[in-house]
């Protein structure tokens, strides 16, 4: 399956190797290299490509491309796939997934790969079961290890690798035993020049943090899950019971995880939080233009909406902004041109408005489309799809009564407005 | 510490400027110092790391100081300056064992500390990529080590160098060796993974053995390791195959989840072809499968498809027999477009469908087994397991079945970039066979123009493969927006995807074209230049009617540079020349003038544009063409120098000019065909969705060829599992499991048919197999409600009297040999049961898998003795119920208080579930007072049962809501419309005015009666109001505005099918005769089950006539004047009515058979109407 794998640093730089099998060279890296250059963005960089006698299969997250090399059929799902559950892994084990990050904690990063992949093939990526055999690098436990000399490594099989609960390790122990959902919903839209909307909908997630003793057997019921469109789950959630009963029971892993994800049936209707009123024109002589960009609530259901940034990318001819906020600050960068207006909170009663003039290098020919205008915003307490509710948490199979706590949020997803 | 250094630093240094003078003594090659030549590979090799080691070379300095005194610390920094020098002066090699010495005395103290800083230290270094071979002697030593992690880290750089140093890699065999004895299972495997890693060819035997003797170890970890360890052996020693084999046979057999994932993936890449070692494991696989991890499942699933196309008849086989019956799919998906497939295609199918037509196609209960199995894992968190189901359906389901994916794939598309790259790849494929599938989807592949470049011309083309004549609109206003993006590439592939629409969908040709050229004048010259060559294409199609447009682009030649628009643009006039007589000679003159200026391929046009002008018209072009031609004989290219010379022999009569000059106009104006435009992901589902070899169109290495369907099944009965006695189980709570998962095996064996009575007959011992597996599957994967298959169901009772003597033997068995590997096995999972149900609370285990099985059952319970189970298991229920509930409603209680606590009270008007329960409150005050008769079933009104569905909801109607029901009233001033009655709320706290409609858009053929205006609707009172529309017997919908003296609404009302018509009262012999009349294609009929609730009449009349407005034919009613007869024990109930726009007939029987089994049959004139109502009556029926 996977043979090799090797993190280049955004600048190009091959700062680490794993094989496991054969080794590789990495000058098969070039190629990649050379599409990269030619991609000019890394977004832009394809995932699959193909060498004379190798396919490189890659991800970019943090700045990093995660480069995997393969020489047999493997389904591309399945690398790219694990690759980020590789990244997830970094980012769970150091709270960052850069190459700096990396660089520091090469060893750990090293035996986390040798133990993720067997030949090739993934062997233990549930996150609980590798830090039972890797523990994460804390400062404490450094100090502890250099006067001790004990290790990072654990020496007897984790639990979770055998038991039909891979994701949960035995013998967990809290003193305050507390069990946190967080709803969030992002609601994902395209708005067209008019403000009408072109296209919207509502997806969800219920992340959870559970700290909880023992084996709990949760079951977790919402008020109308009819709501639910299409879901996802975290593999502990047993299917069956949804199936039939609409509720969700499981043993939970230990700590943080996404419990499920969801999507709100389409026939409901999309209460679009913002309007926007924009107008951007860019005059035909000479290299100015005009921008002018109010915000208001539209259908905020009587919240407040906070974190309100208003992203635009400019084209590739804009040199500068000169601006006004009457709320919040704005920023310009020079080389991606693109103008960040950060607002925060929404003040219904004075509505914030940026504008002011733009100007274009001179002899660039007018650009022809408008940029379009991404939103960002958060609403506390509430879950936008109107009426998603979870309407109980019970736990059985422990003694103890936990704490239990529901959180909703809704943001803004891919949030775009067309000019 | 530091000053210290500082100050030993100071003779370090001046140790090294000796040390340089000395090399400069010794001689040429060792004194280029660093700093003297930076250019030298090895010295940039190293400054890029420097920083790093010297840090590493620091800390390890200071922590040896301990051992040696204060002079080691200094010593580690002496050797750190010295090999460095040494490094910018010879070869590495000279350089490292000076360097590496530090780390080889590290790996020789007793310290486990010390060793384990030197092991990091190397670790680093090979992560780096740098070559640490040469310590490998001193590492290889440590092997042996009691620190885990130093233990750790030599298997890594082991195995990372053994291959290098062969001999020296077999001293570390012996550790292995004994490791594979120990105790620990974590210590067993960790040997037998290393030892399989080290690629040394003379350890193969060891490496066989040890596989061996995993393979039956106690421990599935241990088991899973050697599972991973056999394709490693083979890609070392491939003639070892037949005995790998062996072991792949023995662990496939393997009951453990943990297992089975790792087996499959050795099976498929030591022996794939071996196809036939699956058959015994094939549903222990399919149930397993839910609990295997997930990368597991990914591999299981792709073996699985191709497993199933050699094993199973293809289920769409006899697919174009129901479309001319029916035309089901295809009229529900509106994709009409289907049609044009190939010819041959077509071909196959008639063949396939004469076969079809002797011998009905029964699903091989195994290929069903599968496809029931797989599907809940469309929900996995894991793009690739979603993938792999999704490819599974594709290939492999019926097609009415494959719909199921869409939903699960468009939510992959909210994934990172790269999962949405392969994904839209993959449905770019789908699409092109299955259009409707993603249809109602189709906003969900929408541009936004933050996505990468990849992924927009992706969407794009998933787009194009979508449009048709319904939603074209949309998607050309959409595209509208693309063409102004800023992204150039993108731009130019919208207008690609222009012109595909175009060419596919023939009523918008024009509206493209149109489109085209208002591009033509855009600024961007790209913009134009693609649009030109896609504009051609499209007029190559009907030439005559777009003179102008041809002469509109003859213009443009002035201006557009790109070679490859200015080419098509000659040759188009070339081409047409008769469309523009008055223009082609004068472009012709303009591009004689600039013929040494242009591009070779322009060049090519040109001489192209003068050879047809001259043979059209000769007369004003002939010394233009000369002139053109005599360019052209010069020119560098010698393509163009060619294509002169043949030319001019061609069209110039000379004396020598051969007979070919005489055809020279067929040859230049031949008629040429139109180009077809089509998808590049055409026939790509050839190669297996999801691969790799699917995504880059070619086939990569390893790639298993997706097999054909076989013309006929091969024997069923090879997948029947003979297993030996001691595998029964013996715990009463696996018994009492295996007991609630009865009804599954019968509901197998009832969809089975044909095949099922084969299996029984040929395998005597099946009996004790159904046992065994039931066991095994409830004790593996009890969270999936463990669907199991077995075959005989009579001999249960009798085998439980064998399971208990079984039970005896195991008992003593067990005391005694504990050797047997797979006993242990089956204690493990015991024990790990235990543990589980110790965790959990009995009571609710019992509950929750009573409920599941009975969830289960009624999904699609066939057979007598489910229903016989069900019955008992419905007695059963009832006492345990009630104490359930009521414990839970006091928990619900004290839960619901914990979770508002965390939540700030929210405020009442805007909370979403407040807003629910007033509702239901209101509702609820509303039928007080004929609550006691609502609960009573008996009254079969459909009048109650009128079903309002939502029009506005109050939030986006700023506290306006509307809804609206089908009342079923005729429409009093139009009998041809179906009468809708509004409900207006006005829930916000002012007063709403001139409530009424506007803007109607309907579809063609459809009217609409608004209803009157509604002058004032105060806060918080409510208004009903009839509209009337025609709906033409289609489902379309109605959109229209809703307006008050403030806001417009847009709002649509799309009618489900059974609103369509109205109740007529035909007897039953009028039914019967006019039944008759409406064979054929115009009936249509279904078998069903009926759903447990709905067996009497009463539920049955009920939920036809709620989803239906149709009457009751009465039945009897040629008996009449017997009226004591008695019931029919299987009565048949009609149902009448007719299309309210046409009056067509709509006729409807269902008729009950045993136990809930029915067959429902649809007589209609209009298919569309009656397909449909299949559906939304199967849907009442068996829900």
């Amino acid at each position: 399956m996977i043979n090799s794998l090797f993190l280049i640093s955004h600048s190009g730089d091959i700062f680490l190797e794993k094989h496991w099998k054969s080794v590789i060279s990495r000058s098969v890296c070039d190629y990649f290299l050379e599409a990269k250059e030619k991609a000019g963005d890394p977004e832009n960089v394809a995932p699959v490509l193909q060498t004379p006698h190798h396919y490189l299969i890659s991800i970019y997250r943090g700045k990093l491309f995660f480069l995997s090399v393969t020489q047999t059929e493997v389904p591309p799902l399945f690398v790219i796939e694990f690759l980020h559950r590789v990244a997830d892994t970094f980012q769970d084990y150091f709270g960052d997934c850069s190459e700096v990050v990396i660089k520091e904690n090469t060893v750990t990063v090293y035996e986390l790969l040798e133990e993720m992949l067997d030949n090739g093939f993934p062997l233990a990526t549930e996150s609980n079961v590798l830090k039972e055999m890797i523990r994460p690098p804390t400062i404490l436990r450094s100090v502890v290890n250099t006067l001790t000399g004990g290790s990072n490594v654990g020496g007897t099989l984790p639990t979770g690798q055998l038991s039909n609960v891979p994701w949960r390790r035995a013998g967990v122990k809290y003193t305050n035993n507390e069990a946190y959902f967080d709803v969030i919903e992002e609601i994902d839209a395209i708005l067209d020049k008019s403000g009408t909307t072109v296209f919207a909908e509502i997806q969800g997630v219920v992340e959870a943090c559970v700290k909880l003793t023992g084996m709990p057997d949760l079951t977790l019921s919402f008020m109308n899950p009819r709501l639910l469109d299409d879901v996802s789950f975290h593999p502990c959630v047993r299917f069956k019971r949804w199936e039939s009963e609409r509720v969700l029971s499981f043993i939970p892993p230990d700590g943080n995880f996404r419990l499920m994800s969801y999507h709100v049936s389409s026939q409901n209707l999309v209460a679009i939080p913002v309007y926007v009123k924009q107008n951007i024109s860019f005059l035909e002589t000479g290299s100015c233009g005009r921008l002018d960009i109010t915000i208001g609530p539209k259908q905020t259901m009587g919240k407040s909406v906070e974190n309100l940034t208003v992203t635009i990318p400019m084209p590739k001819s804009v040199l500068s902004v000169n601006l006004t906020a009457t709320q919040g600050t704005y920023t310009f960068d020079l080389t991606t041109k693109v103008v960040l207006w950060d607002v925060g909170k929404l003040n219904p009663q004075k509505l914030p408005n940026l504008r002011g003039s733009i100007s274009i290098q001179t002899g660039s020919p007018k650009p022809e489309e408008n940029p379009s205008i991404n939103i960002g915003l958060q609403i506390q307490q509430l879950a936008i799809s109107a009426g998603l509710k979870v309407s109980r948490l019970d736990m059985y199979g422990e003694k103890y009564k936990p704490f239990k706590g529901v959180k909703y949020v809704t943001k803004a997803g891919k949030f775009q407005v067309r000019t | 510490m530091t000053t210290m250094q500082r100050l030993l630093q100071l003779p370090v240094n001046a140790v090294n400027i000796v040390k340089t003078v000395q090399s400069q003594v010794q001689g040429h090659e060792e004194d280029k110092s660093p700093v003297l030549s930076p250019d030298s590979g090895q010295q940039t090799w190293y400054s890029a790391l420097q920083p790093d080691e010297l840090r590493h070379l620091r800390s390890g300095g200071t922590g040896g100081g301990g051992g040696g005194g204060g002079g080691g610390g200094g010593g580690g920094d002496q050797e750190e300056r010295g090999s460095q020098e040494d490094g910018g002066g010879g070869g590495s090699f000279q350089s490292q064992p000076l360097r590496h010495d530090d780390l080889k005395e590290m790996l020789d103290s007793n310290k486990d500390s010390l060793k384990l800083e030197a092991m990091k230290r190397i670790v680093a270094m090979i992560a780096r990529g740098k070559n640490a071979s040469d310590l490998f002697p001193a590492v290889v030593k440590n092997v042996a080590c009691k620190n885990i992690e130093v233990k750790k880290l030599v298997y890594v750089y082991l195995v990372r160098y053994a291959e290098e140093q062969q001999d020296l890699a077999l001293l570390s065999i012996s550790t292995f060796q004994r490791g594979l004895k120990d105790p620990n299972q974590l210590i067993r495997a960790s040997a037998l993974r290393v030892l399989s890693s080290i690629r040394v060819t003379i350890i193969v035997p060891i490496m066989m053995l040890a596989i061996k003797e995993a393979a039956s170890d106690m421990s599935p970890y241990v088991r899973k390791t050697a599972a991973h360890a056999i394709p490693k052996l083979y890609s070392l020693d491939p003639e070892q195959k037949d005995q790998l084999i062996e072991v792949i046979e023995k662990l496939l057999a393997d009951k453990t989840t943990l297992v089975a994932g790792s087996v499959v993936m050795a099976f498929e890449e030591v022996c794939p072809e071996r196809i036939d070692l699956i058959h015994k494991n094939y549903r222990k696989l399919c149930n397993l499968l839910i609990d295997v991890e997930e990368w597991g499942q990914v591999v299981i699933i792709n073996m699985l498809t191709r497993y199933a196309r050699t094993q199973f008849l293809n289920p769409n086989i006899n697919e174009s027999l129901l479309e001319e019956g029916g035309g089901a799919d295809k009229t529900f998906y509106g994709s009409d477009e289907d049609e044009d497939e190939d010819e041959e295609e077509k071909e196959k199918k008639a063949e396939a469908a004469a076969m079809a037509k002797r011998k009905p196609y029964v699903m091989d209960p195994d290929h069903r087994l599968l496809l029931r199995n797989t599907k809940p894992l469309l929900q996995s968190r894991n793009a690739a397991v979603v993938m792999a189901v999704a490819q599974l359906y594709f290939h492999l389901a019926p097609k009415a079945e494959v719909g199921v994916i869409a939903k699960a794939l468009v939510r992959l598309l909210r994934s990172h970039s790269e999962v949405q790259y392969v994904v839209l790849q993959n449905v770019a494929t789908m699409t092109i066979k299955r259009r409707g599938m993603f249809e109602p989807y189709l906003k969900s592949f929408y541009i936004r123009s933050t996505d990468p470049t990849q992924i927009k011309i992706l969407k794009l083309e998933v787009l194009t493969n979508l449009a048709n004549e319904t939603n074209i609109s949309t998607i050309l206003r959409e595209f509208q927006t693309y063409i102004k993006s800023m992204d150039k590439d993108f731009v130019a592939a919208t207008i690609q995807a222009i012109g595909r629409c175009a060419t596919n969908i023939g009523e918008v040709r024009d509206t493209c074209l149109n489109g085209l050229v208002q591009l033509l004048s855009n600024r961007d010259e790209l913009v134009v230049a693609e649009s030109v060559v896609v504009i051609k294409k499209l007029l190559q199609m009907q030439p005559e009617k777009h003179s102008d447009i041809i002469k509109h682009m003859a213009k443009l030649t002035d201006n557009i540079q790109v070679p490859m628009a200015r080419a098509s643009i000659l040759w188009l006039i070339g081409e047409y020349c008769e469309h523009v007589p008055k223009i082609a000679p004068d472009v012709l003159r303009k591009m004689a003038k600039s013929f040494t200026n242009e591009e070779d391929i322009v060049k090519l046009q040109i001489l192209n544009l003068a050879a047809k002008l001259y043979l059209t018209n000769s007369k004003q072009t002939k010394l233009l063409t000369q002139y053109v031609l005599n360019l052209a004989k010069y020119d560098q290219n010698y393509d163009i120098r060619d294509r002169a010379r043949f030319i001019r022999q061609l069209i110039v009569p000379t004396e020598k000019s051969g007979a070919l000059s005489k055809y020279a106009k067929k040859l230049f104006l031949a008629l040429k065909p139109a180009p077809v435009l089509e998808s590049p992901f055409k026939d790509r589902d050839h190669f297996q969705l999801g691969s790799l070899s699917h995504l880059l169109n070619a086939k990569a290495g390893g790639y298993q060829e997706l097999p054909d369907w076989p013309e006929s099944a091969p024997d069923p009965s090879v997948r029947n599992v003979e297993v030996p006695e001691w595998t029964k189980c013996s715990s009463r709570e696996k018994r009492k499991e295996k007991k609630v998962e009865k009804p599954f095996y019968s509901d197998s064996e009832g969809e089975s048919g044909p095949t099922e009575s084969a299996d029984s007959e040929s395998d005597s011992a099946s009996g004790s197999e159904s046992g065994s597996e039931g066991s095994g599957s409830a004790s593996e994967s009890e969270e999936s409600g463990g669907v199991s298959v077995s075959e005989e169901e009579e001999e249960e009772e009798e085998e439980e009297k064998k399971t208990k003597k079984r039970e005896l033997k195991k008992a003593v068995q067990e005391s005694e040999s504990e050797q047997s590997s797979e006993e242990e096995d089956r204690k493990h999972e015991r024990k790990m049961k235990q543990q589980k149900s110790d965790s959990e609370s009995e009571s609710d285990e019992e509950e929750e898998s009573e409920s599941e099985s009975s969830q289960s059952e009624s999904d699609d319970s066939e057979s007598e003795a489910e229903v016989r189970k069900k019955k008992k298991a419905a007695e059963s229920k009832p006492p345990s119920k009630p104490a359930k509930r009521e414990t839970t409603k006091e928990k619900k209680e004290m839960s619901l208080l914990d979770l508002d606590d965390f939540e700030p009270a929210p405020s009442p008007q805007v909370t979403p579930v407040n807003n629910l329960f007033s509702n239901s409150l209101v509702t609820d005050l509303e039928g007080l007072s004929l609550s006691e008769a609502v609960l009573l079933p008996a009254t079969i009104t459909p009048s109650s049962a009128l079903k309002s569905y939502e029009l506005l909801h109050r939030i986006t109607g700023e506290g306006l809501s509307v809804e609206y029901c089908f009342s079923r009233q005729p429409f009093s001033p139009d009998a041809n419309m179906v009468a809708v009655q509004m409900q207006f709320t006005n829930s916000s706290a002012s007063d709403t005015k001139s409530l009424h409609m506007e803007d109607v858009k309907l579809q063609s053929g459809m009217r609409v009666k608004e209803f009157p205006e509604i002058e004032l609707l105060p806060a918080g009172e409510t208004a009903t109001a009839v509209m009337g529309i025609d709906f033409c017997d289609s489902t379309q919908a109605a959109n229209f505005q809703l307006c008050t003296h403030t806001r417009k609404f847009f709002v649509s009302i799309q009618p489900p099918v059974g609103e369509l018509m109205r109740p007529v009262f035909l007897t039953e012999n009028e039914f019967k005769k006019e039944q008759g009349q409406l064979m054929g294609m115009n009936e249509i009929t279904e078998k069903l089950t009926l759903d447990a609730k709905c067996r009497n009449e009463h539920a049955i009349v009920q939920r036809v006539t709620t989803a239906a407005n149709l009457s009751r034919v009465p039945c009897g009613s040629d008996k009449e004047c017997s009226p004591p007869v008695p019931p029919p024990e299987h009565p048949v109930h009609r149902f009448a009515g007719r299309t309210v726009t046409s009056g067509s007939l709509v006729l409807v029987t269902v008729a009950t058979r045993e136990e809930g089994a029915a067959q429902l049959t649809i007589n209609c004139e209009k298919m569309v109407i009656g397909t449909m109502l299949v559906k939304d009556i199967l849907l009442a029926l068996t829900q």
